[in-house]
């Protein structure tokens, strides 16, 4: 006990606690967060058992909101008739659906209930698109990044989506509290199944004007622009001039005053 | 420690001089640091300083440590100097990552340089040099009073023997002379540039002229673009790369269910539930283009204006006066999407000359 009392004060100890709660979070996320190209449009359809399952699952999880049978409740939760197993997938898999306890202006992404596997979302998703269709999920080749162009793909993501999103995908507000998220947690699949449903206050971007290859290229660049390392140091959330302005001020007019008062201080004479 | 102090108050151990004039009783120059207690003699070995002109040397073996540490900085310097034009040489730019790499190295490099070179001459003159008070002494800067007398009696002489007062005839026919020089820079004024005319008043849409896919290029069939809650970047054909154009041409298209317009939007200048907005805020032209499908509103991110899209973009919020402006659009044979003409009203924000171009237009109506 002693000797572990000892060693909790030695001064590596804070970075040892550090370093194995990262492990754990980290070890954990791996468990639990969706592989994203597990996706396949062949299952979206799904099969009868994998239907009857997803509506259990249905009933069980998500009925308080969208009524027994996904007809929505009016003031609680919309129809799910129609919007297809994308978009179940994205706001199941991005844990913002169940969305009962969260308050505010916006679903966020947030931790998964322990209920979501990849075939939990499968079997909901299959019964979903059972209702009445909809947008299906995109195969794994659809949303591959390495085959989109990031080039073509930046050209359509500054002209349809930095106005939100931010040129670098770090996000940014909208009206009354709610908020376009940073789509750097985003899986290309989610990015994709976004795209196409339109989920929350984000608008459609469906396949006939926004083609699949054009939707790829975007993840693309996406991905691309997320990978790019910031040579400086911190990026400063990479939101441009607010950031930057608000560092600039506070520290580097705060050296240049502690730098000047310094050159100017009267040194005082020793006195012994 | 025995510094060099005196013990009298700060003013009288001033040394009463003027910057730039020898110290009194001591030619200036640098005084060597150290051996404080035994007579300090100066460069050139000229005279010791007097005690009691407070003059305080730095203790000799703090002096001689900061000499250490101020070689120490200056190497450094030396050293990142060496490293800045090692780097240059080093890191090639090429792609976007090397440049970044090369940009680091340089301006970092150049940084530790000067940083330690400045951090190394402020301790040199804190630490090692002696330290006195001095007096820089101001006087009124006005010439001596004979002197200015002598230049106003000189001017008025002059005034007298020209006769300027008496002769009105040459006073003015100078002055006359003068006026059209004085106003010449005036004139120049011009040469800014030309009017605006009524450029500001136009756009390049023009009737049948096709609404393009911005970034792509593709032209729009009002079928395929068919999901509510929908929006699109879009720029006129033909001008997809014209910046001066899409500056004013550029619209966001947004697709609504036809039973969710009021009154606000004109209807025939829809087609099928598709409206055409100008993407140009009416408060100071940021591009307003956060579009939320929940509630219809488009969002301007610059002063948080925010136009229902739903209501012709009437303001619902913010700083903006006019709604985003309306493009009248419709289908051509094959089934894509063109306008009918140019937007009806200026788009963009309020210029001198505007006027109530809205008002002219109902006028029209």
């Amino acid at each position: 006990m002693n000797s572990i009392t000892a060693r909790r004060r030695h001064p590596l100890a804070r970075y040892a606690v550090i370093l194995l709660a990262l492990c754990l979070v980290g070890g954990a996320y791996a468990l639990l967060s969706p592989t994203g190209d597990r996706a396949d449009a062949a299952i979206a359809s799904g099969t009868n058992d994998d239907v009857a399952n997803g509506k259990a699952l249905f009933e069980a999880n998500c009925s308080s909101c969208h009524g027994l049978n996904g007809q929505g409740v009016p003031g609680n939760g919309p129809s799910l008739i129609g919007v297809g197993a994308a978009s179940v997938d994205f706001q199941v898999s991005s844990g913002r659906m169940p969305a009962a306890n969260s308050t505010g202006p916006q679903a966020p992404r947030k931790a998964l209930p322990e209920w979501v596997t990849p075939k939990a979302i499968d079997d909901l998703a299959a019964y979903v698109q059972s209702l009445g269709g909809g947008p299906t999920r995109p195969t794994a080749d659809m949303v591959d990044p390495a085959k989109g162009d990031p080039a073509k793909g930046g050209e359509l993501f500054r002209a349809n989506c930095i106005q939100c999103h931010n040129w670098v995908g770090a996000g940014g507000a909208l009206t009354e509290g709610k908020h376009a998220p940073n789509l750097n947690k985003s899986t290309p699949t989610q990015i994709y199944e976004a795209m196409i449903t339109g989920p929350q206050a984000m608008p459609v971007f469906n396949d006939t004007t926004i083609t699949p290859e054009q939707k790829r290229d975007m993840i693309a660049y996406i991905v691309k622009v997320r990978e790019q390392v910031d040579p400086g140091g911190s990026g400063l959330g990479r939101i441009g001039p607010v950031t930057e302005g608000l560092v600039g001020w506070v520290v580097g007019i705060g050296l240049l005053s502690l730098a000047s008062i310094w050159i100017t201080a009267k040194r005082r004479a020793k006195t012994k | 420690m025995s510094e060099r102090e005196n013990t009298g108050t700060p003013e009288e151990r001033v040394p009463h001089r003027v910057i730039g004039t020898p110290q009194p009783g001591a030619p200036a120059g640098v005084a060597t640091a150290g051996e404080p207690d035994t007579p300090a003699t100066l460069d050139g070995g000229v005279r010791e300083l007097e005690p009691g002109t407070g003059v305080i040397y730095p203790d000799p073996a703090s002096a001689r440590r900061a000499e250490r540490l101020v070689a120490l900085l200056f190497l450094v310097a030396f050293l990142a100097g060496v490293g800045f034009i090692v780097s240059y040489v080093a890191f090639q730019v090429g792609d976007i990552d090397r440049t970044a790499v090369s940009n680091l190295a340089l301006g970092g490099t150049m940084t530790v340089a000067f940083l330690a070179l400045a951090i190394g001459l402020v301790v040199w003159v804190r630490r090692i040099m002696p330290k006195y008070n001095l007096v820089q002494e101001r006087h009124p800067m006005a010439s001596e009073p004979e002197v200015r007398e002598e230049v106003s009696r000189i001017f008025a002489q002059g005034a007298q023997e020209s006769g300027f007062l008496k002769h009105k005839l040459l006073r003015r026919t100078l002055l006359l002379a003068a006026a059209p020089l004085g106003l010449a820079p005036l004139v120049l004024l011009k040469d800014l540039g030309p009017l605006p005319e009524d450029k500001l008043r136009h756009t390049v849409w023009r009737k049948g002229m096709r609404l393009v896919v911005e970034g792509t290029g593709q032209p729009i069939r009002a079928a395929d673009f068919n999901s509510p809650g929908g929006i699109l970047s879009v720029v006129p054909e033909g001008y997809e790369h014209d910046l001066n154009a899409l500056a004013k041409a550029t619209l966001i298209l947004i697709k609504l269910r036809p039973e969710q317009f009021k009154s606000g939007t004109n209807l025939n200048w829809t087609h099928d539930g598709i409206v055409a907005y100008s993407k140009i805020c009416t408060h100071v032209g940021c591009p307003a283009a956060l579009y939320e499908q929940t509630t219809n509103h488009i969002l301007c991110p610059c002063h948080q204006s925010t136009f229902d899209a739903a209501d012709g973009a009437k303001v619902v919020f913010g700083p903006a006066a006019r709604p985003l402006p309306q493009l009248p659009i419709t289908v051509d044979s094959e089934g894509y999407l063109v306008a009918q003409s140019d937007f009806q009203v200026p788009v963009g924000p309020s210029f001198w000359e505007r006027g109530d171009a809205e008002a002219e237009v109902r006028g029209n109506a």
